[in-house]
């Protein structure tokens, strides 16, 4: 049987029915490697995707038989597989190197509730990317959503709990104002598939309420994807988390709502509300360039280690909302790049921040002083994605913040400040990526309480040290070999700039 | 009267703030879910009521029935998935608040700031 | 062996022997230095191999392969990149030997780290010189900053990790901040960032951009040490004393201005710049720079600082020679980087062997030292001597060269600055030899003779050197003749 046409499909059932199964698996061994397996396994489904995307191919599933726009659709594009990849690479990579920090932080007999949640925000995620049905897309988005709640609420830390309280009400509202305005919409267009929208969008005549449903659409989404300044949430959610969950989430959690709110915007409202090119663009726009600026200049000043490389993400999520906001294909193929990209580096950066917390609780810069000699190639894998985070030439960051500044150059209005921006933000992107170095190699190790000594080589597990090579390996991979991202994110941008005159 | 045909949006609105307000303004966790599950609830109000076509009947379709205007049966299925969705939402920030309960022995979200 | 082979064994070669040395540092340490020795040896063998091809007119080149559409990472040999690449390796050879002199005499920690690093500076130093086009440059240009950075900060104490932190923000902030901008506004113009012979910007830039353009390349390159972008290269004298004689001598500093050349030249054109006024800036830039730093130099007491403020005149004589934009200012450029460096290594190794034979930092502290080291004292007497421009040195060469360029162009602010420059530089460093001689030792002082014979070996041979090129400079010439020419097609 050919399994190919029904791969979308496939992508979401496989990890969302064996999320209940693993929680039966009671050996804890068995629940992990039952989890892993099941998350490679939809990795190797998203690549096999990808395969085919790559060639021209788009996948397009009618659930259960019911043709769309009636039945419930599933698509997948250029656009939907490079989060996939992400998404699924992530949550795959993830729990492969996930068994010893879990089980440093996680109790023995929750590790398989803890496992089968990350299945579920996994399919959740996955979910959203392959719906092409407005309302699907908000039930996964709080399957993903509460999965996630129950990920960052799992760990030792209680100062999670009150964290993840404020994301959980935060989050919700930001899902009921896109369940607002896709009310809003299906009232005046009387269908949910986002496909049947963009026709039928274009007989409506009363247009206040489609600029009511954008709006809130717009905010509710770009408070899930954490834009400025609707970011508080995250900083906070991340630190505190396990290392593995906020690894996961920073890799692959705000980027899926961003992807929704580049969806609707550029496919459903951008040809049937006049203006509303100039009015998405000039309402993102300063919002990106803010996030970029201040998020930067926190991260600068920033003590702990987590909280750093959050605020930082904050920063990078400015970035991919700067590039939509160009609003023409070289800034949507840039945006698109550096959300493969930023996943890359930002994930290898907090599978190297597991890595050290194998042996140093408290991850507060003053308190990692000199721990790249106890673990030297943890240090130097972070570094490695550091650099790709600052855009070193030779490594992934370099090439989404190339296309980024040439995007911004080919800009009518403001191309010199853009440019500017983005350079200011690279050199504060220095600053702190250096902050980390310089204390792991050069900082006295004086007044630090690593248990044991500091002067042996002591590694992270080799698992988890292994994924983290791997990832930083490939930001320099796809530094010198981007066409994977570059050819997906162009045929993104040419989907969804389709609908443009 | 064409205002007053709105009734039904008024009261969503109305509700919505009602919601919004309390999660903003309550400093009690449980306070802030219960003004959380206002605010979806009056988004529930919102769907249910636009479905209502004037005239219109349950669209239960029976052999040898006339033709019949019949009332949108969509966005009552669709709020049914809404509302579970509100509900698991709920029961997880309760169980929340349970544990921050537990390890900080308040609820009230100024005592937590303070605790840490 | 194609050429092209060549070229791809010079840019791994330097990462077998970063490996070779980690592998053969757990081991012992003489097997480690042997192998520096000899991986030296085989880098300079291989790129002076290259040297006939380059002379005949060929222009070997190795595309790696393209990241982006019309962005590739490509390697080709030209006689500028030629002379770098040439200097750097051979001079490393020389280094190497006075490095494990120093470095077994001072017992300094940590010396695998220092000769990993210390081959990948060369590695990044050697796809610097070979690179094809920005991108390549700019990449190469980054390592070479990344690599020396744990040089600089090698000895890992607060005041030398915070000059490191200058060291980096200043470099890192400039190339990110200045030079990479210019680079894709580059890109953004003309298409492509290929050096090719008479520039690619003629046509696509015109007027006040230009003089911006330029402004943003030359203060982007802040190796070039240019004024006010400076202030990295004294901060980097916290680093053991090898490090500043080839590195902050001859490859960092020489890359910096090496760049800057190979963009006026290959893509600006000196032709197109010429005719351009807004470019004028430039000779003044590096006119003030030269005899700012000279003045600065001259009231400094510590001895390395010195010599890094020397440093940072003697690499604008480098960017004035290339501003004048005529074809003799441009060999005299290249040919100053040549003179310079083997000059100013010849200085750094003295004051190196000074530090570790009688642990003196200062000026003050040199009075009388001749008697106890004359082998060091005579070659920081040539090399200081190669800094004025007194013949039979190097330094007189370039300063032939620069000034005949200058009197092409009838610039005479040029000529006006290299002979205060002259004045200044003799007001420096002739009181620093007259000391070293002729004055009374103070008493009370450590008794101590010579520096380990290796070091003095290799400060020798580096003045020996600085004599020799005033002799033999003909195929240095003829080579870099052909810079501007574009070779004999």
């Amino acid at each position: 049987m050919d399994l190919t046409p029904h791969l979308p499909a496939l992508q979401v059932v496989v990890p969302m029915l064996a999320a209940p199964l693993i929680v039966l698996l009671k050996p804890r061994g068995l629940a992990w490697a039952g989890a892993t397996a099941v998350a490679m396994l939809s990795f190797c489904i998203a690549i096999a995707m990808t395969i085919d995307v790559l060639q021209g191919k788009v996948f397009t599933y009618q659930m259960g038989g019911w043709a769309a726009p009636y039945g419930i659709e599933l698509s997948v594009d250029a656009f939907s597989a490079v989060l996939l990849l992400v998404v699924s690479g992530a949550g795959a990579l993830g729990m492969l190197a996930a068994h010893a920090s879990v089980d440093q932080q996680i109790e023995l007999e929750r590790q398989p509730l803890f496992y089968s949640a990350w299945l579920l925000a996994m399919a959740g995620l996955i979910g959203i990317v392959v719906s092409a049905d407005a309302f699907n897309i908000f039930v996964f988005m709080e399957i993903s959503s509460l999965a996630s709640y129950v990920l960052i609420a799992g760990g030792p830390d209680r100062r999670a709990l009150p964290s993840v309280f404020k994301y959980l009400i935060m989050g919700t509202i930001g899902a009921t104002f896109y369940l607002i305005g896709v009310g809003l919409v299906y009232m005046m267009t009387g269908t949910l598939n986002l496909a049947d929208m963009e026709v039928r969008i274009q007989e409506v005549t009363e247009l206040n309420p489609l600029l009511v449903a954008a709006g809130f659409i717009t905010i509710g989404l770009a408070l899930k994807a954490a834009v400025f300044p609707l970011h508080v949430w995250l900083p906070n959610a991340y630190t505190h988390a396990p290392h593995m969950v906020t690894m996961f989430l920073a890799a692959c959690g705000t980027k899926v709502a961003i992807y929704v709110l580049i969806r609707f915007d550029f496919l459903v409202f951008q040809s049937a509300l006049p203006g509303h090119s100039t009015q998405f663009a000039s309402f993102l726009m300063p919002l990106a360039i803010l996030g970029i600026v201040v998020a930067s200049a926190v991260a600068v000043f920033e003590g702990h280690l987590k909280r750093l490389l959050g605020t930082s993400s904050v920063a990078q999520i400015g970035y991919i909302v700067l590039g939509a906001s160009f609003l023409s294909a070289a800034g949507l193929s840039a945006s698109v790049t550096h959300i493969f990209n930023h996943a890359l580096a930002k994930g290898g950066l907090f599978l190297a921040v597991a890595c050290l917390a194998c042996h140093y609780r408290d991850l507060r810069l003053s308190q990692l002083a000199g721990a790249a000699k106890t673990m030297p190639w943890t240090a130097a894998a972070l570094v490695i994605c550091g650099l790709s985070l600052i855009g070193v030439p030779g490594t992934a960051g370099f090439i989404s913040k190339w296309l980024l500044i040439n995007a911004a150059m080919a800009q009518d209005n403001y191309s010199v400040l853009l440019v500017a921006v983005i350079l200011l933000s690279s050199l504060m992107a220095v600053a702190y990526v250096w902050r980390i170095v310089e204390t792991l190699y050069f900082g006295s190790t004086d007044n630090v309480a690593a248990d044991g000594a500091t002067d042996i080589i002591r590694e992270a597990p080799l698992p988890l040290l292994l994924v983290t090579w791997l990832v930083a390996l490939a930001n320099i991979g796809f530094g010198f070999f981007p066409q994977l991202p570059i050819s997906l994110s162009s045929g993104a941008a040419s989907v969804l700039l389709g609908q443009l005159p | 009267m064409e205002l007053l045909g709105y009734f039904n949006y008024f009261v969503f609105v109305v509700l919505l703030m009602i919601g919004l307000y309390a999660v903003i303004s309550k400093v009690n966790l449980v306070k802030k879910l219960i003004g959380l599950s206002i605010f979806q609830s009056a988004v529930f109000l919102m769907y249910i009521t636009m479905d209502k076509v004037e005239g219109g009947t349950a669209p239960i379709i029976l052999a040898g029935m006339p033709e019949q205007i019949y009332s949108n049966p969509l966005p009552q299925v669709l709020i049914l998935t809404a509302i579970v969705v509100g509900v698991s939402t709920l029961s997880l920030g309760l169980a929340i608040v349970v544990r921050i309960n537990e390890s900080y022995g308040t609820i009230e979200e100024d005592e937590i700031l303070d605790a840490d | 062996m194609t050429p092209e082979n060549t070229i791809a064994l010079i840019l791994c070669l330097p990462l077998f022997i970063a490996l070779g040395i980690v592998v053969a540092g757990r081991f012992s340490d003489n097997l480690r230095e042997a192998v520096t020795l000899l991986g030296a040896s085989a880098l300079a063998g291989l790129v002076w191999s290259l040297l006939p091809e380059l002379m005949a007119g060929e222009r070997p080149a190795l595309e790696i392969g393209e990241v982006l559409p019309g962005l590739s990472v490509a390697f080709r040999v030209e006689p500028l990149g030629m002379l770098f690449a040439a200097l750097a390796s051979g001079l490393w050879i020389i280094n190497s030997i006075y490095s494990i002199g120093y470095m077994r005499a001072n017992r300094e920690k940590n010396q695998t780290r220092f000769y990993v690093c210390f081959a990948l500076a060369l590695w990044a130093a050697m796809g610097v010189a070979f690179s094809a086009n920005l991108f390549t440059l700019f990449l190469c240009y980054e390592l070479l900053t990344l690599s020396t950075y744990p040089l600089v900060s090698h000895k890992g104490d607060p005041a030398t990790v915070r000059s490191a932190r200058t060291y980096l923000g200043i470099l890192l902030g400039t190339s990110i901040g200045l030079f990479l901008p210019a680079i894709i506004w580059t890109y953004h113009l003309a298409g492509t960032g290929d050096f090719t012979v008479g520039g690619i910007l003629e046509g696509h830039i015109s007027g006040a951009d230009v003089g911006l353009l330029l402004g943003l390349f030359v203060f982007g390159v802040g190796k070039a040490a240019l004024m006010p972008v400076h202030r990295w290269l004294p901060a980097a004298m916290v680093a053991p004393t090898p490090v500043s004689a080839l590195l902050h001598a001859v490859a960092v500093v020489k890359a910096g201005v090496f760049a800057i050349t190979k963009i006026i030249v290959y893509i600006f054109g000196i032709d197109f710049l010429f005719a351009t006024p807004s470019s004028g800036w430039l000779v003044y830039a590096a006119a003030f720079t030269i005899i700012t730093a000279s003045l600065i130099a001259l009231r400094q007491q510590n001895l390395k600082r010195l010599l890094a403020y020397s440093t940072i005149a003697q690499l604008s004589y480098v960017v004035m020679a290339a501003a004048v934009l005529k074809p003799l200012a441009e060999v005299g450029a290249a040919v100053h980087m040549m003179a310079h460096a083997f000059g100013k290594i010849t200085l750094f190794f003295a004051a190196g062997a000074i530090y570790t034979a009688a642990k003196k930092t200062e000026v003050h502290q040199l009075r009388g030292i001749g008697r106890r080291m004359p082998w060091t004292m005579a070659a920081f007497t040539i090399g200081a001597l190669s800094m004025i421009g007194v013949p039979p040195t190097a330094g007189f060469v370039s300063k032939w060269y620069i000034l005949a360029g200058a009197f092409q162009a009838d610039n005479l602010l040029v000529v006006f600055t290299i002979i205060a420059s002259t004045v200044l530089n003799a007001a420096y460093f002739l009181p620093i030899i007259f000391m070293a001689w002729f004055a009374a030792e103070t008493p009370d002082g450590p008794d101590h003779g010579e520096a380990p014979w290796l070091m003095v070996f290799a400060l020798t041979a580096t003045a020996m050197l600085t004599l020799a090129f005033f002799l033999f400079n003909g195929p240095v010439i003829e080579l870099e003749s052909q810079l501007v020419r574009g070779g004999i097609q």
